[in-house]
């Protein structure tokens, strides 16, 4: 080791011990990040088990011909884009909302116990709370069919109907996430100096006055690092949610990119046919989040780098 | 302070009470509604909104916990959960160290080579052919091995490391200690509140995964216990729900509550003592984003 000539290695040498800690690092995200990023070339290809990543024929962008010639592939594109759009616009406002609502709370136990509350349903799995709401929305035994055919309308089956599948996609996901998701701008909100509310209070400002002005300023940059992640979720879609939550009647309006891949790819083995829509979605959402970064930084200068 | 008692203020207090009420309420109900279900006898009507069972029975937990898949799902969940936790946290801690440190060599690249792994990824598929062609099918590895490192969470350990403050690092070195000694004595003792935070995130995730126990086991003794539930209650497969014995009345609906509950009931139990430690760890984390 020490004819070692490669002065760019010696560094490494000095720091032994620490290139020793990061070793195993190192080995997993080679092993699994970077070897699945390199089997995305089977989207390229015509993938056969037995022959192995190596050894199956090129074909091109066969698959992508395919894919891009396919109706089901819009279709599940459209609702990939639609659902996210409307969690977009109703779940990422949401818990912003509920940030400065708590925040004008004065009472301490009673804002700790919206908190606690609301926080609680993001510890559960989907399957868990796909299940929850399968029981309480059914027109049998769920209670909100009670009502409503105690109102005297006819039972709606939520769950099975396309009109209103996506409504309890996003209204389900909103019940689960808007506690969590608040907390990071809560975090935002304890780091406000609260003499700008009392100098505001001299001028003679009003609460309405404080949240536009004190209040909301003050969470923009973290508001701002989330709207980039969520932009870059908007092909990326909620697999854990849409895949406990679906069935076969709602697929026209349910079956988004993640579970059409599984489907696709696991249940029907078309291996090759799957890589090439994953891969489709994720350059999507990379150049989403690339390019939401890019202006972000260039109208407020906050951004993710 | 004083306050002022102008009306508008005082409508927006009762508007706001009232709504944040109102969301509690809607947070509580669904699982007061399941808690309900999952303790009704079977012939129990739900023709209106009940607050509490009509007759309460014990019958769906004892049917529930008497069943193999469900005792076996238990099993596995607590092994995946307690090795996949430990082996987490030794390599998040190891990971996270080398990345705090200016005099890591290339520490810029490497963070990029690790950080890139957040936005771009070879998807489902090659990973599971990569699985698969690792011999891991049917092993506890394949739930273990490909999230051994949780990205999002190394990095908030790292911030928490370089907040440390370095004068301790360099009086241990002067006395001769080289760097992993200086983790092992020195930074784990003062970084409990992060190893913490980082045990509990990776706990809850283990005891909540199902899908790679959906595509990588095969074998129904070895699923975990949100698959044998999803196989319970969203798929209605009879088999699992032990219903099989056609003289007793059973409500599948019932069954299926309790199934719900007994997989939540642990969380619900932590949950507390987690919440603590989960937003701690928020909070650490985006001091330095």
């Amino acid at each position: 080791m020490n004819k070692l000539k490669l002065p760019a290695l010696r560094p490494y040498v000095r720091h032994k011990y620490l290139v020793l800690l990061f070793l195993p690092a190192f080995l997993y995200y080679v092993m699994f990040h970077y070897v699945p990023i390199y089997g995305l070339q089977i989207a390229f290809k015509d993938y056969v088990f037995s022959k192995g990543i190596w050894g199956s024929e090129w074909v091109g962008l066969e698959h992508f011909r395919d894919i891009f010639g396919m109706e089901s592939f819009w279709q599940v594109f459209r609702n990939t884009l639609i659902i996210s759009a409307y969690k977009l616009l109703f779940g990422f406002p949401a818990p912003i909302i509920l940030a400065i609502l708590l925040n004008e709370i004065r009472l301490v136990f009673f804002k700790r116990i919206v908190q606690t509350v609301s926080y609680m349903p993001h510890f559960l799995s989907w399957v868990v709370i796909a299940s929850l709401f399968i029981q309480f929305l059914s027109p049998s035994i769920g209670p909100l069919n009670a009502v409503i055919k105690w109102l005297g309308f006819d039972p709606i089956y939520f769950m099975a109907d396309p009109k209103w599948f996506r409504t309890v996609l996003v209204v389900t996901d909103m019940w689960k996430e808007i506690g969590w998701s608040s907390i990071i701008y809560l975090a935002a909100l304890t780091g406000i100096n609260p003499e700008l509310y009392e100098a505001s209070k001299v001028d003679g400002a009003n609460r309405y006055h404080n949240i536009r002005f004190i209040t909301l300023p003050s969470m923009m940059p973290v508001i701002t690092i989330m709207f980039i992640f969520a932009i870059g979720k908007l092909v990326n879609d909620d697999f854990d949610q849409v895949f406990n939550m679906y069935n076969s009647a709602v697929y026209e309006v349910g079956d988004v990119l993640s579970t059409y891949t599984y489907r696709r790819g696991l249940v029907d083995m078309e291996y090759s046919f799957a890589t090439a829509v994953g891969l489709f979605k994720n350059v999507v959402a990379f150049t989403l989040i690339v390019i939401t970064n890019a202006i972000v930084k260039r109208v407020n200068d906050y951004g993710l780098w | 302070m004083k306050h002022r008692w102008s009306l508008s203020s005082v409508a927006f207090d009762v508007f706001n009470y009232a709504l944040l009420i109102l969301l509690c309420i809607s947070m509580l109900y669904p699982f007061l509604f399941l808690f309900t279900l999952s303790f009704s006898s079977p012939e129990s009507s739900f023709a209106t909104v009940r607050l509490l069972p009509e007759t309460w029975t014990l019958d769906n937990y004892a049917k529930v916990l008497s069943n193999e898949f469900v005792l076996a799902g238990f099993g596995n969940t607590i092994i995946r959960t307690a090795l996949g936790t430990a082996l987490t946290l030794i390599v998040t801690v190891c990971t996270a160290y080398p990345l705090a440190k200016r005099h890591f060599p290339h520490r810029n690249f490497w963070t990029m080579f690790v950080v890139f792994t957040m936005f771009f990824s070879g998807g489902l598929i090659p990973l599971f052919l990569l699985v698969k062609s690792l011999g891991m099918m049917n092993t506890t590895w394949a739930l273990v091995l490909p999230t051994l490192l949780h990205t999002f969470h190394m990095i908030i350990c790292r911030n928490f490391f370089m907040a440390l403050p370095e004068s301790l690092e360099e009086s241990a070195k002067i006395d001769g200690a080289n760097d992993i000694v200086i983790l092992f004595r020195i930074v784990i003792p003062l970084s409990m509140p992060i190893l913490a935070t980082v045990v509990l995130w990776t706990a809850v995730w283990h005891w909540n995964a199902w899908f790679d126990s959906l595509i990588y086991i095969t074998d129904p003794n070895n699923q975990v216990l949100q698959v044998v539930m999803r196989r319970i209650v969203l798929e209605g497969t009879q088999q699992m729900m032990n219903l099989n014995d056609a003289e007793e009345v059973a409500n599948p609906e019932t069954i299926k509550a309790a199934t719900v509950m007994v997989t939540t009931i642990p969380i619900i139990l932590f949950y507390p003592f987690l919440q603590k430690h989960f937003v701690k760890g928020i909070l650490v984390g985006s001091l330095k984003g």
